[in-house]
Formats: structure tokens, sequence, C-alpha cells
């Protein structure tokens, strides 16, 4: 973990409700927050916490009602629809629960999708190699197994080079070995390329492999612990 | 309500605007079909009821002069009921408000008209009797042309004599329905009109009292009309007579004839397209509905639902929009018919126009909506209720892998990834992709059906006034006159060059086939009435006085060159003479003959004769030579050819330009229904890809291009469809349309392709723009929570 000093990411009293019927729903009541640069982060909270708000609002998917953030120097709060556009796809990467890998392109073009757009992307052959699956570059996301499309996800959310790798429920959809390997290749990534990562999850195995773990309650930050061990991946159990 | 019943609202209301594409193609097509079938049977039950009610002839035979006595011996014919002899004569009118003089058919009535064979009918004022000054009814069109009121005076010139006719009524007879003037291929109502008078005044101004030059026959449901005709020449030949002819030759009833058949040709291609389009769609529509709810019909057959019940499930959504399409289809029909009723009131003049408005086209209507419905939606219905519950249960799949052959085909053609998106989509459904193609290819046949007719005339026109008939005034005389004629012509100011042509009435017969026409005698040099081939060349005549005639004689007469036709001279000794077939050119106008006019007088045993002269006149002194031909009491009639041409292109637009606007608008709902269904389809397909994209950074115009992509190439792709199913349609209307009188060349100008390419294009950028909103409301956060 480096640059603990300096941070992505601040959310200052982020608070979201929706309109629901007749009644309004707070999806995050004052969150205050600070996210540094190659941190592994882990969001843990029940459903309707407010952890994938806060995720869509960090990624630039969705706006608070009230509040602000700042990615480094910028403020995301009252951004325009095309500055957001520009901020994810300078800087953001995202991996989905269920993949989203378009059927009809192979896993090289799936990350060849992102690395098109990208400023200074890598190849997406060394995005492959990174999650090791350099040999499995011309199959398609249905000749390959849930935990091989998750990891072809995370070589297209890397293959940008982005500064934050934002997971929503990454291991959802997969059983535990393939979760284990979805969330090694993750690890590495934060590791290696110095990537800060955040991951949502209800799965409170997983907060172990975490430098710091963040408890979400009815929209509020209950508690923050930080890991002094950081286990890896394939020691977690759930 | 039962749980059925409301899934059944869920679903049409989830499809609403596919439902709604469908109901409007079908509404189109059920439309156009009970407009024109409603329009063909209004207007044959109206001409049918007035020629019932004003005894319409069977017979007609035109002759120089008989007594009236010999009525009663053709009244004796075996199958004649009723036998009528007029005086008719062609007359010039002078109007003060007009330079050009008009001219006008003069017919004489019987005291009482209604007994009489086409019998008069009166929109307005009474019928004439005889009095001092000459009473007349007027035809209507001519009438409403010249503003003609009662007790308004035309000044007329009878064979010489000029006389006042006193106008004491406007009206209408059935053999006058459509009035072209002798020598003209198109009608002009402001210059050529009908009068009627009663016969003791029309045969005392042209000396002809006791006697007719026209008989008239009504005959009874038994006779042998081949026969009549036959024994009605052997009584008239010593008087003339230039030969009976039946209803298929009367020039009004086979015009209204032709109009007919083109409407019956329209009745059933458009609506052929549209529905045969309203099919593909329903099928496209379903085929991707049962795909999508696979879940939903595995579950309720989980539930005990039969296959049955699911099946009638899915054929009421397709049911409910098909009894919208043929009921908003029927109405709109009924409304259009009523429309085009009025257009063609102010072509055809009936005394009452009957408004069909019920009848077998409602049973032929919802029969083919139950077809389309069947049609499309059988394999989609098949699909759901032969998904065994289990494979059903699976679904949430990823999607197929694309076959080893397309991503290969795919990598080689295109690099970029999103290139490629769009490229395996089209390919990997090809059925999909083959009807969106098919069916935006329909529209644009569709428009090119409409509107290629128009440059067709424009062509037609050019041809038959600018490079063949190049004369500006044609005048006919009362009888031949000698050469003198034509020197004292050229004379008249303005007048800038005079050709003369002899025209001989005759009968042409090869074996049983015969025809009644005019023989024209040309000077082998003539400029002013140049006969062309369709290539716009003109052709010689053969030196050795051989016969020329036209495609549409040779095939009427089955005649090829060599062949010897025996012609009957109706005019001067009545004799019969044989000639050669020497040159067959084909052209677009109906049968005609030709010889060197020399070798014509020769064929009379007479000098040089003039029946008529073809004019060039400077346009400045126009007015003048009118003035001349105003005073000259040998002109039986004159023909002005700009003036015809201006007319029949204000009619023209009048009448074809609401139908084309008509038809543009039908043909772009059925590209817009087909683009606009094919992007929901692709959109609902890959909101999932689109909505990924959008995360992963790519902007707005980015995803756009993966859907407009996908609809451009598609509308690129219906054009080499599209083109030649319309050239097929327009074939098929041009040989339709094939009639004895006229014909059309099989031509579409390339600025009908380039507008139909260009409403396409419209078309499919109004559906771009539809798409642009679509991905403008993806909802990005939704989407990716959502299991493909």
């Amino acid at each position: 973990m480096n640059n603990l000093t300096r941070p992505i990411f601040q959310a200052l009293q982020l608070t979201k409700t929706y309109p629901m019927g007749d009644v309004q729903v707070h999806a995050l009541r004052g969150v205050d927050l600070e996210l540094y640069a190659g941190e592994f982060v882990v969001i843990l909270g029940a459903s309707g916490s407010g952890k994938s708000t806060l995720l869509n609002i960090l990624g630039g998917l969705d706006v608070p009602s009230s509040g602000s953030v700042r990615f480094g120097d910028h403020e995301l709060t009252g951004a325009s629809e095309g500055q957001m556009t520009q901020y994810r796809r300078d800087h953001v990467g995202f991996v989905f629960q269920f993949y989203n890998l378009v059927s009809g392109l192979t896993a090289l073009d799936n990350v060849r999708l992102v690395t098109d757009i990208a400023k200074w992307p890598m190849t997406p052959s060394e995005a492959l190699g990174l999650v090791g699956l350099q040999d499995r570059e011309s199959f398609y996301p249905a000749q390959l197994s849930g935990g091989e499309q998750q990891r072809v996800a995370i070589a297209r959310a890397i293959s940008k080079r982005p500064d934050v790798l934002l997971c929503d429920e990454p291991t959802g959809a997969l059983d535990v070995k393939t979760g284990a390997i979805v969330l090694d290749a993750i690890s590495r990534i934060n590791r290696e390329l110095g990537t800060l990562v955040v991951v949502i999850t209800h799965n409170a195995a997983i907060a172990g492999m975490a430098n710091r773990v963040i408890y979400l309650s009815d929209g509020q930050i209950a508690q923050i612990k930080v890991n002094t061990h950081v286990i890896p991946a394939s020691e977690l159990v759930w | 309500m039962r749980a059925m019943s409301r899934l059944l609202l869920s679903d049409l209301g989830s499809h609403w605007k596919q439902g709604l594409a469908i109901v409007v193609l079908l509404m189109c097509g059920i439309a156009t079909l009970i407009m024109s079938i409603s329009t063909m049977r209004s207007l044959e039950a109206s001409r049918d009821r007035y020629y019932a009610r004003y005894c319409f002839a069977h017979v007609w035979a035109s002759l120089v002069r008989a007594p009236d006595g010999l009525l009663e011996q053709i009244g004796q014919i075996p199958g004649v009921q009723r036998v009528s002899g007029r005086v008719e004569k062609h007359v010039l009118l002078d109007f003060p408000a007009m330079i050009e003089p008009a001219s006008a058919r003069l017919v004489s009535i019987d005291i009482d008209p209604h007994l009489d064979i086409n019998g008069l009918y009166l929109r307005k004022g009474r019928l004439p009797v005889v009095s001092e000054q000459t009473e007349v009814v007027v035809s209507e069109l001519f009438a409403e042309e010249h503003r003609i009121r009662l007790g308004d005076c035309i000044r007329a010139n009878l064979e010489g004599k000029r006389e006042d006719l006193m106008v004491v009524g406007i009206g209408l007879s059935p053999d006058s329905i459509y009035v072209v003037q002798p020598g003209m291929l198109l009608p002009n109502n402001r210059l050529y009109g009908v009068l009627w008078a009663p016969k003791e005044k029309l045969s005392a101004a042209f000396n002809m009292e006791g006697t007719f030059n026209q008989v008239t026959l009504r005959l009874g449901h038994d006779a042998n009309i081949g026969n009549v005709k036959r024994l009605v020449d052997t009584i008239l030949e010593p008087y003339g007579s230039i030969g009976a002819y039946d209803r298929d030759e009367q020039e009004s009833h086979a015009r209204v004839r032709d109009e007919m058949r083109e409407l019956r040709t329209m009745a059933f291609l458009s609506p052929a397209i549209f529905l045969s389009v309203s099919a593909f769609l329903v099928h496209m529509v379903f085929s991707r509905m049962i795909g999508q709810q696979t879940e939903q019909i595995a579950t309720l057959r989980a539930f005990g639902y039969s296959a049955m019940q699911i099946g009638m499930h899915y054929m009421r959504v397709v049911l409910v929009w098909v009894v919208l399409g043929v009921a908003l289809g029927i109405a709109c029909g009924l409304w259009l018919a009523v429309w085009l009723a009025e257009i063609y009131r102010m072509f055809f003049r009936f005394p009452e126009m009957i408004l069909i408005r019920f009848g077998w086209e409602w049973i032929l209507a919802v029969s083919l909506g139950v077809l389309v419905a069947f049609l499309g939606a059988i394999s989609g219905v098949l699909r759901a209720v032969r998904l065994p519950p289990a494979v059903a249960m699976r679904s949430g799949a990823s999607q197929p892998a694309p076959s080893k052959g397309l991503a290969r085909l795919a990598k080689i053609f295109l690099l970029r990834p999103v290139g490629r998106m769009v490229m395996i989509r089209m390919v990997g459904n090809p059925w999909l992709t083959i009807f969106s193609i098919l069916g935006m290819g329909l529209g644009m046949s569709l428009l090119i059906l409409s509107s290629f007719m128009e440059k067709t005339i424009e062509y037609v026109l050019d041809h038959q006034f600018a490079r063949s008939q190049r004369q500006d005034l044609q005048l006919s005389f009362y009888e031949p006159r000698t050469q003198r004629s034509l020197y004292e012509v050229q004379q008249w100011p303005g007048v800038q060059r005079v050709e003369g042509f002899r025209s001989v009435p005759v009968r042409m017969r090869n074996g049983l086939a015969s025809d009644r026409l005019a023989l024209l005698g040309l000077e082998p040099d003539v400029e002013l009435f140049r006969v062309l081939d369709q290539n716009d060349r003109p052709i010689g005549f053969p030196e050795q006085g051989g016969l020329t005639i036209t495609g549409k004689l040779a095939q009427k007469l089955h005649l090829s060159i060599g062949d010897i036709v025996e012609i009957d001279l109706l005019e001067g000794q009545n004799r019969s003479i044989f000639l050669e077939v020497q040159r067959i050119y084909p052209n677009y106008t109906g049968p005609a003959a030709f010889l060197p006019k020399a070798y014509l007088h020769e064929l009379m045993h007479e000098g040089e004769r003039e029946s008529g002269l073809f004019l060039s006149i400077d346009p400045d002194k126009r007015s003048q030579v009118y003035q001349q031909i105003k005073q000259t009491p040998a002109i039986a009639g004159v023909t002005d050819k700009d003036s015809a041409l201006a007319n029949f292109r204000a009619m023209i637009s009048k009448s074809t330009g609401w139908m084309r606007l008509i038809n543009a608008v039908f043909a772009i709902l059925i590209t817009l229904g087909v683009a606009y269904n094919s992007a929901l389809i692709t959109f609902s397909e890959r909101s999932r890809d689109l909505a990924t994209m959008r995360v992963l950074g790519y902007r707005e115009s980015e995803v756009n291009r993966v859907l407009l992509l996908e609809l451009f190439w598609t509308m690129f792709l219906a054009i080499p469809v599209g083109v030649p199913l319309g050239y097929l349609f327009a074939y098929g209307l041009v040989r339709s349309l094939d009639s004895e009188t006229h014909r059309f060349p099989f031509l579409i100008h390339e600025q009908t392709i380039v507008y139909a390419i260009l409403v396409m294009l419209a078309a499919t950028t109004v559906c771009g723009w539809m798409v642009i909103r679509m991905t403008q409301r993806l909802d990005l956060i939704s989407v990716l929570k959502v299991r493909e």
C-alpha cells in the first residue's frame, strides 16, 4: 500500500434520496469518506445499506442529492454528463456482478472495447495476461466459465490503467473456489499496478483481504476497520 | 379480471410501440384496399346505373347521311330493341373572352329525351324546344370551364353560317362521360365540349332534313352484337357508313373502362405490399417477444397452464393488433374512398355518385388481416407452445457464441470491435436482418411504384408533343379541300409553316380481325408531324407505297411485315383495296396507319386534297392567327397543342399530386415501421451491452453509432432489394395499363430512384433520431444489475 497520505476520493456529507411513490428513500445520510491511492477497500453492508449508491456516485454514474465528492483535484459534484463520461473513460475501471461482457465479441475484443478509447492503455493481450487468461483470447463469453468471464471483465477494467477499480459484488455470481481466483486477480492488480480498489459486497469474508473495511448501515458509515493483517484471497473462507 | 387477461393487457402495454407500428401498417394496407375497391365499385355502380337509366347505346354507326326511313329497317334487325337516328356535327365556337376558338360536338336530341338512346340528364335548366333561336344544352364540364349560365348565348359557326345558340340547360349524357376532341389524346374541357339541340333545328341548319348521320342502337340481352353490326353495315354501306362499332370502341366508354382497370391494379398491388410487410413485422416482433418471455412461459407451464392456453394468449395479443388495424383501415379506407370519389367526380360526371360502403371487400379485408396475423405469428406461437418447461427455465444463459465462419468474416472485414459488434449481430441474426431489409426494400419499391408514372407520362408527352407532333395548331376541315386552302393559310400573318394531311376513314381487315381508323396520308418530307418509333427515330415511308402501321394495330389485326391487309375505304366511292404492310413501328399511342400522301390521293382517285393542316406559328401572333381561324367557315375544328398540354398537366397534378403524397406517406410509414421495430428489437437485445459501454466510458454518440450503423446498413442493403422490386411492380403496372388506346413505356428515371432513396434516407434518419432518444433514456444503473 503506497501513498496513503494522498486521498484520491474525498466525500463530504454525501446524501442521496430517491423518491419511491410518495415516500423519500434515504440511501445515503451524510457520508464522509477519504480513499487513498493504492488502497484495497471493501465496503460491507446488507442489502439497502447504501453501498451500491455510494459506488455509483464514486464511479460517476449517479450524483448525490447533497454534499460533495472530489476526485483528485476535480469536483465530481455538479459535473456535466459529458464530464462524467470523460471521467469514467480516463480514470475508472468497473467490474460488475454479472460480468457484462458483449456476447458477440471474443475475450480479446471485449478488452479492446476499452483500449480503443483509453488514453494510455496496455495492450489487450497484456491485460488478459495479468488475469492469467492469455490462452483464452479468442474465446467468446459463452465458451468461458463464470470465473473466466469475470476475469475477462477485470482485464477489460484494468486495461486502461485506471486510477480506481470499482467492483460491484464481483464474486456474487460465483462459487467459492472461482470467487477466490477472481479476488486473487483483483488483489494482484492492486499490488502490482498500485490501483485503488474498492469492492462492495455483503460477503463479510472478503473483508479479510482489505486494507480498510468500511461498514455501511442504513446509509451511514457505521464503522471503519483497518486490517493490520491482510489475508490472501486463496485463504479466504465463506 | 382473470390473470391471463391481465397478462394480455400487460403484454400489449409493454409492446405498445411495436403494436402501434403493426396496427399502422395494417391500417395502411386495409385502407388502400378498401379505398380502391370501394371507389372501383362506386364508380362501376354509378356508371352502370347511369347507363341503364339513360339508355346508353350498345352499337353506333356514323355515316354521311341516310333517310330517316332506314331507321325502321334497322329496328327490325334481330336483337335490336330501339334505334335512334341523329345528326352530329363538329362546330367552331367563338367565346369573346378567349382568343382561341373552342369547338364542340353538336348532337341532335329527340323532343322527349327521356325516351332517347344516350338520354340527356339535366343538371340545371330545361330541355331545348324548337323556337326561333336555337336552344342548346351544354355539357357540364365545358359549362363550368367557361362559366356559362342559363340564358347565355354562344356564337357558333355552323358550316359557314354564324348563329347564336342560347343556353337553356346544363347536362350530361352517358356517351360523353369522357370527352376528347377528335385527333387529341387528352381531354381539354376549355377547348372542347358537347352541345345538344333539337333535331329539327340541327337538320335545318345543316341541310339534313329527314336524314341522319349517326345511328345508335339499344339491344336486347340475347342479341348477337357481331351479327347486328354486320347487318347495320350492310344497310348503311351505300350511305357512307364508316362502320358500326360497339361499346368497346366507343371512346368515352373505353377511357372510363381503362381508368377502372388501372384502379383495379392499384387495388391489389399496394395493399399486397403493405400486408406482406405487416406479416413480416408481426413475425419480427413475435419472435422477439417469445424469445424474451421464455421464463414467463416456463413459469406458466410450471403452474399447470396448457400449451394451448399459452398459444391462445399470444394469438390474442396479435388479434388485438389485427382487429385494431383492420377496423382503423376500414374506417380510414372509407374516408379516403369518399375523397377519391370526389377526385373522380372532377373527371367523370355521373348524374349521381353512388358510394358503396359495404360489401365483399370487408370480408376480404378481415380475411387478409387474419391471414397476416396467422402467417406472421404462427412460427412464434408454435415456438411458445412447443417450448418444454424445463428448457424454458434455463433462460438467462449467455448468448451463444457466433459461428466460426462468421467470427472469421467479422475479423477480416472490420477491425474495430464496434463495427464487429454490428456485423456479428446482423449476420448472426439473419432472419431479423433479412426481414428488416426486405421490409424497407418493399417500402422503397412502393415509393418507386407511386412516383415513376409521373416521369413516364412526361416522357410520353415529350415524345408525342415535342418530338413527334411539332405543330402548334392542327386545323380540320368539314370536307377535304384543295391545296389552295394551304396556300391561303400560309399567307396569314404569324403563320410560319403549313403542312397538309389527308385523312380517310377506313376499315382494315385481316381474316376475322378488323379495326376502324383513319388512314393518314402525309408528305414524305413532313416536318410538323413526324412519325417516330419509340426511340424517337423518324420512320421513313416505303417508296413503293406500302403501309406503315403502329405496333398496336399490328397486334390487334395479327399483322406482320409482308402481310397483305384488306382496306375498305369508307369515304368517296367506298371500295376495298389491298396493301402490303411494309413497316411496323412500336409507339405509345393506339392503332394508326400511314401512307405517303400522294399515294393515298392515287388510291382515292383524287387530286391534291387536304383534310386538315398542321401549322407552326409565331407565338407573338397567336391571337391574329386565331382571329383568322374564327373567320374561316371551312374549319370544323382546331386543336391547340400547348393549351391541351397545359390543361393535361394541370389535371394530372391535381389528381396524382394527392395520390402521390398519400403513397409517399404510406411508404414512409412502412420504412419507419420496419426500421423502428428493428431498432427497438436491437435496442432491447443490446441495452445491456450499450449500458456497459456507457459505464466503461463510451460517449452517447459513440454508443449511438452501434445502433445507427446497423440501422443505416440495413437501409443501404435495402436499396439493391427495393430497386428491383420497384422495377418489378412498375413493370406489372405498365403492363396492366397497356390498353387499346395507349401504351406506356417501361421507363424508370434516375430521379425516381434518387427520390426513393432520399425519402428512405429521411425516414431512416427520423428513425435514427428516435434511437438516439432511446439511448438518452438508457438507465445505466438498473441495466447493470440485471442478469443477462
